[in-house]
């Protein structure tokens, strides 16, 4: 049975003297490799230099922070349902009086793991979530020694206070989080502007 | 006796009968293999008397009167409320008038919803989610602001979010019917009343933890179980324990060995199959209480399916069956 059109029929001919000598061959063999001494490298001398990254590389992912530093996480789980490789683990807490300034909602992830393992990189988790919380960024995920280090808890995916240490998306906030941001029912996104609301006499 | 067609499917039904209830007897039919033709309720609950009527959510449209007099009636009819008549004919999901109609209702019934489900506990098994899910409404046009309510805890195991009420009236009926004192009831008219308890008396009866398992939305919440988890990470399972106050028939809604919340059970439209008490909802909270029979039965379109395994030789059959639903639609 013929598959394709490209099979080849072996032909095993005696080898003449010329061919029996192998040197013809050794000979192509080193041009070949002495060839590539010219050409250019493949590759780069990592970590002095580094690639040029893609507009939307996805790595590690942050967890951010809105305008006045609450966490936009409300611990919904729409990530960790929408994680095709079940890398996403949290438990949820209710905000106590006076926390106010650090959860956005009453509802927050008291913890949040993302088994950086596990996690294939695919940006699910980022497209499932409604707080506009969880984003991948550009940098990569560091090595480390044991598996236990690569379970990424809230201490390192959550971004720092201070504005030196917010990381941007913007990048990654495309037209379509660009468009959702302007509707007034996800008022807590801070393109929003607060002066423009509306109000009614008797309201 | 009475003849009635519903989207082209006929039943006889005792004389009496509500449209609604006659579609449901269509589709609880074993032979039944059509789409889910009986009209979507967020009032009407069949354990319930007097329940229904509020919502409009069950809206159709007859199309014939009746044998008798065959005129089609002038407007949809709460099909929760209205009683069938010999020859009826209606259409509920073959008609695009009636699923218009009800795109509006679910718009108002959004109105002064806040839309919290990420906080929610209720989200994932919520009636109203599904009704705008199925609707294409995720969201709402109404530009202003959104009636706001403080939080109220109803005795030490229930929560009562007014924000989230859309005024459905079950719980009142609860208190009303199954347990034998009413301590909660609709306060003020039209767009301001509110469910309250009078000075925010605790309910004090043995059954009062019912409302939670009747409301529609997440406006009354179990506090046992207030975000502990998402109810689509913890699984349903049928057990029972031998209590004296009730049937003790229940769903524990399990993650690990840990029993996170109690339920009743449900049946097919979503309605608690038996009423249970407050001991067995509230205060048994471990899994030697209770002998498990079996994981529960949760509908394939149903967040909670997932990663949800009770019957393999049912999970393929409703496979089939959706998938053959979905190539009947294209």
């Amino acid at each position: 049975m013929q598959l394709t059109n490209r099979s080849k029929v072996v032909v095993k001919k005696e080898m003449t003297f010329i061919e029996r000598m192998y040197l013809p061959a050794i000979f192509s063999g080193m041009f070949i490799t002495f060839k590539h001494l010219f050409k250019k490298s493949a590759t780069i001398k990592y970590p002095e230099q580094t690639r040029e990254f893609s507009k939307i590389y996805r790595g590690q992912h942050v967890l951010k922070r809105d305008e006045k530093g609450a966490e936009r996480c409300t611990a919904c789980g729409l990530c960790a349902v929408a994680c095709p490789a079940e890398a996403i683990t949290m438990t949820a807490a209710e905000r106590k009086p006076g926390e106010e300034a650090l959860y956005r909602e009453e509802k927050y992830a008291a913890t949040y793991e993302i088994n950086m393992l596990r996690c294939i990189f695919c940006g699910d988790c980022e497209e499932a979530c409604p707080k506009e919380a969880i984003f991948l960024t550009d940098r990569k995920v560091d090595s480390f020694y044991t598996r236990k280090e690569f379970i990424y808890g809230k201490s390192i995916l959550v971004e720092g206070l201070e504005s030196d240490k917010r990381v941007d998306v913007s990048v990654r906030e495309t037209k379509a989080v660009e468009e959702f941001k302007k509707q007034k029912e996800f008022a807590h996104n801070e393109t929003y502007d607060k002066n423009k609301k509306k109000t009614v006499a008797g309201h | 006796m009475a003849k009635v067609t519903i989207d082209g499917h006929s039943i006889e039904v005792p004389d009496g009968t509500t449209i609604l209830q006659a579609a449901r007897m269509i589709v609880q039919d074993k032979n039944y293999e059509g789409e889910n033709i009986a009209p979507p309720t967020m009032c009407y609950y069949s354990k319930l008397k007097t329940s229904g009527g509020y919502c409009r959510t069950c809206i159709v449209k007859v199309t014939k009167g009746s044998e008798k007099d065959p005129r089609p009636m002038p407007k949809p009819v709460a099909s929760c409320r209205t009683t069938v008549m010999d020859g009826m004919e209606v259409v509920n999901i073959t008609s695009p008038e009636v699923l218009e109609a009800r795109k509006g209702v679910v718009e108002f019934l959004l109105i002064n919803h806040p839309l919290d489900c990420p906080i929610c506990d209720q989200a994932g098994e919520c009636h109203l989610q599904d009704l705008g899910y199925e609707h294409g409404l995720a969201k709402t046009r109404y530009d202003f602001s959104r009636r706001t309510f403080n939080q109220i805890d109803i005795g030490p195991y229930i929560k009562l979010h007014m924000t989230r009420c859309i005024m459905c009236f079950r719980c009142i009926k609860v208190a009303d019917q199954i347990t034998n004192n009413r301590y909660q009831g609709m306060l003020f008219r039209g767009d301001a009343s509110e469910i309250s308890t009078y000075i925010e008396k605790a309910i004090d009866n043995d059954f009062s933890g019912n409302v939670i398992d009747v409301c529609p939305v997440g406006a009354l919440t179990d506090r046992t179980f207030r975000f502990k988890s998402r109810v689509w990470f913890t699984k349903p399972m049928d057990a029972h324990r031998n209590c004296t106050t009730c049937s003790g028939k229940v769903a524990i809604w399990m993650k690990g060995n840990d029993v996170l919340r109690v339920t009743a059970r449900k049946d097919k439209w979503g309605e608690a199959i038996d009423w249970i008490c407050n001991e067995c909802r509230f205060e048994k909270k471990d899994a030697k209480d209770w002998v498990i029979e079996k994981p529960s039965h949760i509908d394939r379109h149903s967040v909670i399916s997932q990663n949800h395994y009770e019957n393999l030789a049912q999970l393929k059959l409703d496979i089939s069956k959706q998938q053959k639903q979905i190539a009947g639609k294209k």
